[in-house]
């Protein structure tokens, strides 16, 4: 079989796989978040820490909760890396530095899972499993959480209350992400991934040198990695290491739970405001702009004009042989397209344009399909702005399943689609026109520029991959991008959770002829129009400086 | 000058050429001409709002206005700077284009405002006063304040007729120079200042303050200075206002890039940059649009409150109708003549025919009208029949006929058919079973039946019925029809039984109806509809109107009405037209896709200006960008020049455009946003392209340039 009929069938075998699942899980989600009954195990938890799961939330309360929850998390976690040596099984490891402390701490808290560390040699077994692998699960259900306050916003009407987080975030983990990722992971185990709680292993190999193989509950975190778009390896080398992705199948398997939850919520959407449709239309355009990102980045990497490249049949470096130039591609842009940011191959040496859509897949705020929760509410943020301008054009004030665009929901979504770009470029610039960004380069001209521009896109967008050359590990980088990871994750779910507040006061309007159908495929063109635009065209300079210049030159 | 004749243009009772798109009435929203003159005129009114003060208001155009200060310190630094300049004059150019678009639009409402300002001549009142009368000028006038006013004296307040009747020339508000009855109570009771009472001698009670009556608040909307932004415009400028600010970051940080790249740009260059990319085109031309949007409904002779009833009109998902005079025509007519057994249908017209022409009501015109029409039946005056006597119709009676004395004499009455059943009974005949029948038949298809009886010389008895009924207006099917399409429901509202409302409404079309409506039923289905989110549209005059008009997110008190309908509504139609609400509605979702539309296209084309103005900036440190080039521009400083004057021209080009409004045809939401996209979505992707390589052209044709 031809590499590129392997491809296609392994894609074929992915779109069917999801296809099968997105329908029972998501409608398995909706139920979850629409349930009235506690569960004995959520029942103890509640009253472990005091909450009561039954109490309605208003946006500010809901918002209030979520960065309460959040900081608790950051300080935890901070303070487990800093007092490391003094915690059992500390694997003989250091006190994590400060600013990489702050900068892991923010890292995992805002599900980006930017490592700007060496998991095998700077962490303990104790604080990967309690500390990291734990806000794996919690980031998700935080981003979760929202996202279905944002589906209430919609589906219900003349109250601001939203449901209760503290309930939504139990329900996520025990409910949704503690069960799938525990069946991953045997999934996982069996294809070969290590899960133990052993240290170094020493072996001596075949030219006599000695090697130091880490061991470690590796299955058990990639499961969740994947599963809830957090991306934080437990090796450096992440799911290029095989230890973490052994082969095709398991490498398959990643790439399915990274875009289990984010494409399935599409359908727990559709499900809560009363119309699948609605969620088919989201899912319409996520799918179609992840589609043409595989395709585009795949011919990229086999087009590659370079000599050695052609003679090895396309751009392998930076890619694992066993993975091939479409299983990395693949997997490149399932990850980048959500926030995950786990990576099985090198995108600092893809070609330009591959490079470059990986780098344009995070610009577009990470919402095809997006990171779990986040996706859909992204999505859903850019599907308000396509439907108030589509709905100007109709001569109706616009409105979007029955709720009105107005001042205050623009205002909203408005304020939602500044941070990132703020944030990316401002930081970008800020370390151009600082010498640390030049320092941090390992490539000169329009590489370097795109190493440092992926970094603060992959840390605002919350996914946390990186062009793997680039020198994260300074005092600057460590402050500056664990700054924009926290900012990138937590101010857009401030205007998020307001608007759903604003979205659920509302008295429904009924469809009329007059109504723009937004389940329609006209819509779906609209909305991945808007969001190609509206991001491209705010980040084109940017792109034309660095992977466009390297490409076309 | 078409703008000297502004208010009364739509009705054009004086035969000179309306300054609007000729239309006719309910036909639908056209727009007004867009006159080269008038930029002239506006030229020195766009100027004054360049004090940034005034500017600031539209952040899009104040960061263009920025960047043009910011240019010309620039070039004044480096006089040599051919390049620099000229940026820096097609900037300016960008600013007043918006200025002008403003102005333009403005100008308009101020040419209304000086006609209805004529009106408003310092008249001297009649005050009435414990002793008798005494003069006093217009503006000392009080809130219940009595005055006289005679033939020939202008009105000086707004007020209701307390005393009196008398024929009243509104035509310096609603350009209809017919005059009108003015009557005290009732629903015909309100005057307006400054119209001329043309007969008879009225006292009128002053309902509101000088320097608030109907003219003052109609000059100060028409000017605009009553205009505040509309939550649709706030919405979207919040929206260009956050794009401003991501080009202006996206701008701001390329320079560290550009420095990295070895690429460092000129101030002028960035600047260029930053205004071709903010939507300049919507920032310039939103003001103007909704400005225009008033002027169209001026037009049209509508006064509205305010901006946010026009674009509410927009919204409407429900309207009311009032049956009479909007849906049918005011008075029943008889439709058909229906013979008893025995009796032949020509007949019955002829005897029809002969009992109606004593009837000067409505419906009794309309049987000799229609005898005429169906059986060739030539009206008969009054001197031709020798003897006769004529019975005219009478409320008490209910009846109307003739008596023929003398040999093959002959008494006909025609009526209500309890009055004729009795007329026949009373003579010895008999109205049988049958005519029962045909009674029952005509009341249950929503019909009236009107009996006709005969007294000859085979005695009494009923020859037939005619068949009265409502006549739908023609085309309001179709109307309806079109609403439908619009996605809005028509609900008709009459003081007719349920059985004759159900009839009307079929034939009519319309989707559903409320029939023996009082007030209170109009006011109950009003918030039904509101509480289902549905925002209702309606129009009414009576004072017993005005608690539903004000309930009613769009309520358009006819000019007829009363003061309390007109205070109560958001709109007043100058024509008392009822149909004209649809209009108002077209007028509202005009305005919306005009604002959709072009910043639809105004986003769009920042795509082709990238094509322009990346490579010319960075071709140099990075040659492989110039295959970004596509429109092979000829060199980076015309690149960037035609961007910039194509960005200025493109507002200029779409002033008229702004002004006129996007044509808007009733279609369904999914059919008129796939032809607003293609036309303005997609177009505004490809003309750029077009119009900057033609720029580019040209300006390779100056020598030393390109």
């Amino acid at each position: 079989m031809s590499p590129i009929l392997a491809d296609v069938l392994q894609l074929i075998a992915l779109i069917g796989a999801l296809a099968l699942v997105h329908r029972p899980l998501g409608d398995y989600m909706a139920a979850v978040y629409s349930s009235k009954r506690h569960l004995r195990v959520e029942k103890w938890i509640y009253r472990c820490v005091g909450a009561n799961p039954a109490a309605e939330m208003r946006w500010p309360a809901y918002l209030r909760a979520v960065l309460a929850f959040s900081a608790v998390g950051v300080l935890f976690l901070y303070a487990m890396q800093r007092l490391q040596d003094k915690l059992p099984m500390s694997l003989g490891f250091k006190p994590i530095d400060p600013d990489q402390a702050f900068n892991t701490a923010a890292s995992f808290v805002s599900n980006t899972n930017w490592q700007s560390y060496a998991g095998e040699s700077a962490m303990g077994h104790l604080t990967q499993m309690t500390g990291l692998a734990v806000q794996n699960f919690v980031s998700a259900a935080v981003g979760i959480a929202v996202a279905v306050a944002l589906v209430r916003g919609f589906a219900r009407s003349r109250t601001g209350e939203l449901g209760n987080f503290w309930s939504d975030l139990v329900r996520g983990v025990v409910r949704i992400l503690l069960p799938i990722a525990f069946v991953s992971a045997i999934l996982l185990v069996a294809a070969g991934a290590v899960q133990n709680f052993a240290g170094m292993h020493e072996v001596h190999t075949l030219s006599g040198s000695a090697q130091h193989l880490p061991g470690g509950p590796v299955a058990s975190q990639e499961a969740v990695k994947e599963l809830g778009t957090n991306g934080g390896g437990f090796f450096n080398a992440n799911s290029s290491h095989p230890y973490e992705n052994p082969n095709g199948f398991s490498n398959l398997l990643e790439i399915f739970l990274i875009l289990l939850i984010p494409f399935s919520l599409t359908r727990t959407f559709g499900k809560m405001v009363g119309s699948v449709r609605q969620g088919y239309a989201i899912l319409a355009a996520m799918g179609a702009i992840w589609l043409a990102a595989v395709v585009v980045v795949t011919v990229s990497e086999y087009a590659h004009p370079g000599t050695a490249a052609q003679l090895a049949g396309g751009a392998m470096e930076g890619k694992e042989q066993r993975f091939g130039e479409g299983s990395s591609s693949l997997f490149a842009v399932s990850t980048t397209m959500t926030s995950t940011g786990a990576v099985n191959s090198f995108h600092d040496s893809f070609t330009a344009f591959g490079g470059g859509v990986t780098l344009l897949g995070m610009m577009l705020g990470e919402i095809a399909p997006g990171g779990v929760g986040s996706g859909l509410y992204g999505m859903l943020v850019m599907a308000v702005v396509a439907v108030f301008l589509s709905g100007l054009m109709v001569g109706r004030t616009p409105e979007y399943l029955g709720k009105k665009i107005g001042t205050r929901q623009i205002k909203f979504a408005a304020c939602y689609i500044l941070v990132t770009p703020a944030l990316v470029l401002g930081g970008t610039a800020l370390a151009m026109a600082l010498p640390d960004g030049k320092e941090a380069m390992t490539n000169i001209g329009a590489h370097g520029f795109s190493e440092v521009l992926y970094a603060y896109t992959s840390g605002s967008n919350n996914n946390g991959s990186a062009f793997a050359g680039f020198g994260a590990d300074t005092p600057f980088f460590n402050t500056t991008i664990g700054l924009c990871m926290l900012l990138g994750r937590f101010l857009p779910m401030v205007f998020v959770l307001a608007l759903a507040g604003s979205l659920a006061e509302q008295t429904p309007v009924p469809a009329t002829a007059g109504t723009l159908r937004t389940e329609k495929p006209l819509f779906t063109g609209v909305l991945v129009g808007c969001v190609l635009i509206v991001t491209g065209l705010t980040f084109f300079p940017a792109l034309a400086l660095g992977p466009l210049a390297e490409g076309l030159s | 000058m078409s703008t000297a004749t502004p208010v009364r243009t739509a009705k054009d009772g004086y035969g000179r050429p309306s300054q609007g798109v000729p239309h006719a009435p309910g036909g639908p929203a056209g727009g007004g001409l867009f006159d080269p003159g008038q930029l002239m005129k506006a030229l020195p009114e766009a100027l004054r709002k360049l004090d940034p003060r005034v500017m600031v208001k539209s952040p899009v155009m104040f960061v263009v206005e920025v960047g043009s200060v910011l240019t010309t310190v620039l070039a004044v630094a480096h006089p040599g700077d051919w390049f620099g300049w000229v940026i820096a004059v097609w900037l300016w150019l960008t600013v007043l284009f918006a200025n002008l678009a403003e102005a333009v639009a403005e100008g308009r409402g101020k040419a209304q405002a000086a006609t209805l300002r004529k009106a408003k001549t310092d008249s001297v009142a009649r005050r009435l006063t414990a002793e008798g009368e005494e003069a006093v000028p217009g503006a000392e006038l009080r809130v219940g304040d009595r005055v006289v006013c005679e033939a020939g004296d202008l009105v000086p307040g707004d007020g209701d007729v307390v005393e009196g009747v008398a024929s009243v020339d509104e035509s310096a508000i609603t350009g209809e120079s017919a005059p009108v009855i003015r009557e005290s109570g009732g629903d015909r009771s309100a005057v307006t200042g400054g119209t001329k009472v043309l007969s008879d001698r009225v006292v009128i009670r002053i309902t509101t303050k000088p320097g608030d009556t109907f003219i003052d608040r109609m000059i100060a909307l028409v000017e605009g200075a009553a205009r505040q932004k509309t939550p649709n415009e706030i919405a979207l400028n919040i929206l260009l206002a956050s794009l401003t600010i991501v080009f202006t970051l996206a701008v701001v940080t390329l320079q560290p890039f550009a420095v990295y790249a070895g690429a460092e740009q000129s101030l002028t260059v960035l600047t260029a940059l930053l205004v071709c990319l903010i939507p300049t085109t919507i920032g310039a031309l939103l003001s103007a649009i909704g400005i225009a949007g008033m002027d169209r409904l001026v037009q049209r002779n509508v006064l509205a409150t305010s901006g946010r009833a026009v674009e509410a009109a927009g919204d409407v998902s429900t309207l009311l109708l009032d049956k009479t005079g909007t849906i049918t025509l005011g008075d029943r007519q008889a439709a058909a003549f229906v013979p008893v057994s025995g009796a032949t249908e020509a007949a019955l017209a002829d005897a029809a025919q002969l009992s109606s022409l004593a009837d000067e009501t409505p419906e009794g015109r309309s049987v000799v009208v229609l005898a005429k029409e169906k059986y060739g039946l030539r009206e008969r005056h009054e001197g031709e029949l020798a003897h006769a006597e004529w019975v005219p119709f009478t409320a008490q009676t209910r009846m109307s006929g003739v008596d023929i004395e003398g040999p093959g004499g002959l008494k006909v009455r025609k009526g209500a058919a309890g009055s004729v059943c009795a007329w026949v009974k009373e003579r010895g005949g008999l109205a049988g079973d049958e005519v029962h029948g045909l009674t029952d038949g005509i009341s249950q298809s929503g019909g009236t039946p009107l009996l006709v009886g005969v007294e000859d010389a085979d005695g009494a008895r009923v020859l037939g019925v005619i068949h009265l009924k409502d006549v739908v207006k023609e085309g309001m099917s179709e109307r309806f029809d079109e609403l439908r399409r619009m996605g809005i429901k028509t609900v008709m509202i009459t003081g007719d039984n349920p059985l004759t409302a159900q009839a009307i409404a079929e034939e009519a079309g319309v989707d559903d109806f409320l029939a023996e409506a009082t007030p209170e039923d109009k006011m109950a289905l009003i918030k039904r509809e509101q509480a289902g989110g549905r925002l209702v549209a309606m129009t009414g005059d009576g004072t017993n109107d005005a608690p539903a008009l004000a309930q009613a997110d769009v309520g358009v008190a006819m000019n007829t009405g009363t003061s309390a309908a007109k205070e109560a509504g958001n709109m007043v139609d100058l024509d008392s037209d009822p149909t004209k609400l649809i209009e108002i509605v077209e007028i509202g979702k005009q305005l919306l896709i005009t604002r959709g539309a072009l910043t639809t296209f105004s986003i769009a084309n920042d795509v082709a200006k990238y094509f322009a103005i990346i490579p010319a900036m960075f071709a140099v440190a990075y040659p492989g960008l110039d295959a970004l080039n596509i429109m092979r521009l000829a060199s980076p400083e015309s690149a960037i020049l035609s961007a910039v004057v194509f960005n200025a021209l493109i507002i200029a080009a779409l002033v008229p455009l702004a002004l006129r409004g996007v044509r808007y045809r009733p279609l369904s939401a999914d059919r008129m946003l796939r032809r607003n996209l293609a036309v303005y979505g997609l177009g505004g992707l490809v003309a750029p392209f077009i119009g900057i390589k033609l720029i580019d052209v040209l300006i390779t044709l100056i020598p030393g340039v390109g």
